[in-house]
């Protein structure tokens, strides 16, 4: 399968993205620099964590007008897997592809720290993978990751079932203590109504190798390239 | 001519910095302030001055760019 990594000036998780989804799963993954306007033939769009433009303005809010986020936009819109991961998910945001914003965290501290995630909704191309409810142990790194929508929005969202990973403890429990950010309803991750965009704040890169104390995240990698190959077989 | 904008965090929307703000000028001995809320003050400079065009323009540029209208408000303001 062909990932292709965008790269803005201030990503930096942009390298461990492709060390997972190339060397560690053996796929095609490739940079995509933030000026280009073709996408390669990307299989799958990955926006990468990172300080896209220092966080200027907002996370996210300049690197959502880079060219090659126009082809990102046309890409989903025809059904393409787009995944924005942290700074990703912030430009994902900014750029309306998923609903929502992302606020600075409620202690206005830089969380870095790993936590467990519940699998909300394991029907997505990016959880299909995971059983239901299944617990993940992934790190977090960021300052501006407390999920809001006004609540009209957040209605819409769990109609959809588009809640995908909420912050829990260790017994898979979602409560104010296993929410480190702030995030409306611990929510962690969301896909937009078609499913086929994910934003997360988690890393689930740099939880995807046994050296890195964790290989929990690797089961999303693996469930984008299930759903491809499933998808291959029904066309 | 200047453009000088106000981005404000929505009234719904926590604002913890501005929190943190109001705590500290409460330790200064202020302990009237209510509220405090943290926003973004930007100032453009443009030549000539502000046709009708211009200012559409620059509406749109405090929706899409300047402001987040998920979580911010924003005042746009021209001056000669």
């Amino acid at each position: 399968m062909r990932f292709g990594i965008l790269q803005f000036p201030g990503s930096n998780c942009d390298q461990d993205c492709l060390h997972v989804l190339g060397p560690v799963l053996g796929q095609d993954a490739f940079y995509l620099w933030h000026k280009e306007d073709d996408l390669r033939q990307a299989d799958c769009v990955v926006l990468p964590g990172g300080f896209s433009y220092g966080d200027y303005l907002r996370c996210g809010a300049i690197a959502r007008f880079s060219p090659i986020m126009r082809e990102v936009k046309k890409f989903a819109e025809r059904g393409g897997l787009v995944i924005g991961i942290c700074n990703g998910f912030q430009i994902l945001v900014e750029a309306g592809l998923l609903p929502g914003a992302l606020l600075r965290n409620r202690t206005l501290k830089f969380r870095c720290e790993t936590v467990h995630l519940r699998v909300e909704n394991n029907r997505t191309p990016f959880t299909n993978m995971c059983q239901p409810g299944q617990i993940l142990r992934v790190p977090i790194a960021h300052g501006e990751g407390s999920y809001f929508a006004d609540p009209q929005t957040l209605a819409e969202i769990q109609k959809n079932n588009q809640v995908a990973f909420r912050y829990c403890n260790e017994k898979g429990q979602i409560n104010d203590a296993s929410n480190p950010n702030g995030s409306v309803e611990n929510i962690a991750g969301i896909v937009n109504a078609r499913g086929n965009v994910l934003g997360m704040m988690p890393h689930p890169e740099r939880a995807s190798e046994g050296i890195l104390g964790s290989e929990d995240g690797r089961v999303i990698f693996e469930s984008i390239l299930h759903w491809a190959r499933q998808a291959v077989l029904t066309h | 001519m200047k453009a000088l904008i106000v981005v404000t965090p929505k009234k719904t929307v926590l604002d913890p910095q501005g929190k943190a703000v109001a705590n500290a000028i409460h330790q200064l001995g202020l302990p009237e302030v209510k509220d405090a809320r943290v926003g973004r003050y930007i100032e453009l400079t443009l030549e000539g001055s502000a046709t009708e065009a211009c200012k559409q323009k620059l509406e749109g540029i405090c929706r899409d760019l300047l402001s987040n209208p998920v979580i911010e408000d924003y005042t746009l303001k021209i001056e000669k």
